[in-house]
């Protein structure tokens, strides 16, 4: 099925910010905002809630942590007890640079595939570029078309009081 | 930028000199026991020992006092070094977040002087109690006691050379951080980026002399206590928990200034970055901790792991709940409460945190000299506290002094307006 969004183009960062918050004080549900660079504070006038990202890096870290440990007590002091350096079979000090790379290993990798996953990011990933201009030097406003619901006058005309310079509409296949 | 100046009341002057008034009192009660007490006795039976094993003399409460006088004094003075190093770097670094904190280093250097003086005159009248390799008898051969390693080690260690160090480390300091100092005020008085530009290649020099002198002062007024003993990593340990708990008094100080109504600009993010510093400095320090100690355990030749042996199990186990308290306070605790970003942001855990850093490398100090030089004879007793509340008084009146000299926020630094709208 297709969609349609209006777009609003932008080329101002700070109209750009107060536009987000005007609109969405208007009641109006912003699909997505696309820039050329990271906007500080866009985040905030979005609404976009904070990443619960570092929660799993912990605990891919844990895991990390405790298979690290168990691997070298298991394999040196159970399954195969060497004695090396005539330190006992389980020593501490020298399991802590391993159990470090793994905690880093674990949470580095944790993050990395969780981020791929809940972004749906993958190879046969289409992206719709609503504007090609938003990789260079304009800002773009992405709201959804409802059929029935969208006021389209009344759209465009809230775009442009807070400062668009285009209107465009765009359909996308999905 | 308005200017904001910081008044010291006379309640919180007469604060700082009744922390003195009480160290001294501890002072002298503890002196009054030692001279009086078990101490001496006990002194005087465990320095019999140590005399026949290795030619120590018995612990004195003379002895006792000079170590805490010198281990307070470097604690204290690494503290307002890293206030310079904390500017230089954050002028090289091309910083523009610290600038609204950048007085708060400034000002801890204001102790330099002072240390500089103390140093020289603890040094002058307790050498023999501090360093066993100022005795003059190690260098001669014809002497029973005569040591050809320290002899060996004679051509660095001696005291006029160690004299000419101490003495060329602090002029360098103190002229760099009042070089510093007064370009960063004339910028306040008459504008313009000259003085930024300025600071940029004076902190470039001063990071040069920061870095050898950071590392050979470690090696003369700590690592030198154990003379027999050497480590490749010490002049970073030492800088290490200089820098740390130079961090910790830099941020503890922003939230005190904070919560009494002065720094209005400075905010959640100026603390997330200061929290950051603390957090990652404090792992940093455990990284050096750890490469130290794993080498030598893990090689375990008897002249490098004595020194673990007289922290762990030697000295009657004396030094032992000191040092995995050493740890826990410095490295667990930062670790684990500092993680999240809502701590970092939060005064109230920055607050708990940094004090336990300081109390924490204060206490690392004491594991690095009690061990060589007090052996069993060590303890946290009146004459620990009472140095730690003099030294802490005088280093406050210093410090707080240096704040009130400028206005607390700087005027026409050119990136003042960027950490005013610092967003992290």
């Amino acid at each position: 099925m297709n969609k349609k969004f209006v777009l609003g183009i932008y080329d101002d960062e700070d109209v750009l910010l107060h536009a987000i918050e005007n609109i969405r004080a208007a009641g109006t549900n912003i699909y997505d905002v696309f820039s050329p660079y990271p906007v500080h504070g866009i985040d905030d006038v979005l609404g976009i809630k904070r990443s619960r990202l570092p929660i799993v890096a912990f605990f891919c870290g844990i895991t990390g942590t405790s298979f690290a440990l168990w691997m070298q007590i298991w394999m040196l002091g159970f399954d195969w007890p060497m004695i090396i350096g005539g330190k006992p079979h389980i020593a501490l000090p020298a399991f802590i640079p391993v159990t470090f790379e793994l905690t880093v290993l674990f949470a580095a990798f944790g993050m990395v595939i969780t981020f791929f996953i809940v972004s749906r990011l993958k190879p046969s990933l289409r992206v719709n570029v609503f504007d090609k201009r938003s990789t260079d030097d304009k800002f773009v406003m992405a709201i959804e078309v409802k059929d029935g619901e969208t006021d389209l006058s009344a759209l465009n005309k809230l775009l442009r009081t807070n400062g668009a310079v285009e209107v465009n509409e765009k359909e996308v296949v999905k | 930028m308005t200017e904001e100046r910081l008044i010291i009341s006379r309640k919180t002057n007469n604060k700082f000199f009744i922390m003195i008034a009480v160290g001294i009192v501890l002072l002298i009660a503890g002196i009054i026991f030692g001279a009086a007490g078990g101490g001496a006795e006990h002194g005087a039976e465990a320095g019999h020992e140590a005399a026949a094993a290795g030619g120590h003399e018995a612990v004195s409460w003379t002895k006792r006092l000079f170590i805490n006088l010198w281990m307070n004094n470097v604690y204290f003075t690494g503290i307002a070094l890293i206030g310079t190093f904390f500017v230089a770097v954050q002028y090289v670094a091309y910083a523009g977040w610290s600038v609204l904190i950048k007085r708060i280093p400034e000002a801890l250097s204001y102790y330099l002087p002072i240390g500089g003086v103390l140093m020289l005159l603890i040094y002058l009248f307790g050498s023999h109690d501090i360093f066993h390799w100022t005795h003059e008898y190690l260098y001669d051969i014809n002497d029973p006691r005569y040591d050809p390693i320290i002899a060996g080690k004679s051509g660095y260690l001696n005291t006029a050379f160690f004299l000419i160090r101490m003495v060329v480390y602090f002029a360098l300091w103190i002229f760099f951080f009042m070089w510093l100092r007064r370009e960063s005020v004339n910028e306040d008085l008459y504008g313009g980026t000259s003085y930024y530009h300025k600071s940029i290649r004076i902190s470039a020099m001063f990071l040069v002399v920061f870095g050898i002198t950071s590392s050979t002062s470690a090696w003369d007024w700590v690592l030198s206590i154990d003379t027999h003993w050497f480590s490749t990593m010490f002049g970073w340990y030492v800088f290490a928990s200089w820098w740390v708990s130079g961090l910790a008094a830099i941020t503890l100080t922003v939230i005190i200034l904070k919560q009494n109504g002065y720094l209005r600009m400075v905010n959640s993010n100026h603390l997330h970055d200061l929290g950051k510093f603390v957090f990652a400095f404090s792992i940093f320090w455990t990284y050096i901790w750890f490469s130290q100690f794993m080498l030598i355990w893990y090689a375990n030749i008897p002249e490098e792991s004595i020194y673990y042996l007289e922290r762990l199990g030697g000295n009657g186990g004396h030094y032992k709940w000191i040092f995995f308290t050493n740890l826990i306070i410095n490295f667990v605790f930062p670790f684990l409460v500092l993680m999240t970003r809502d701590a970092k942001r939060q005064m109230i855990m920055l607050k708990l945190v940094t004090i336990a850093i300081l109390v924490g490398h204060w206490l690392d100090f004491y594991l690095m000299m009690m061990p060589g030089t007090m052996r069993e004879g060590a303890g946290i007793g009146f004459i620990e506290i009472g140095t730690a509340l003099v030294f802490l008084g005088v280093f406050l009146l210093a410090f707080t002094k240096g704040l009130t000299k400028a206005s607390l926020v700087p005027l026409n630094h050119p990136f003042v307006e960027e950490s005013v709208h610092h967003h992290v």
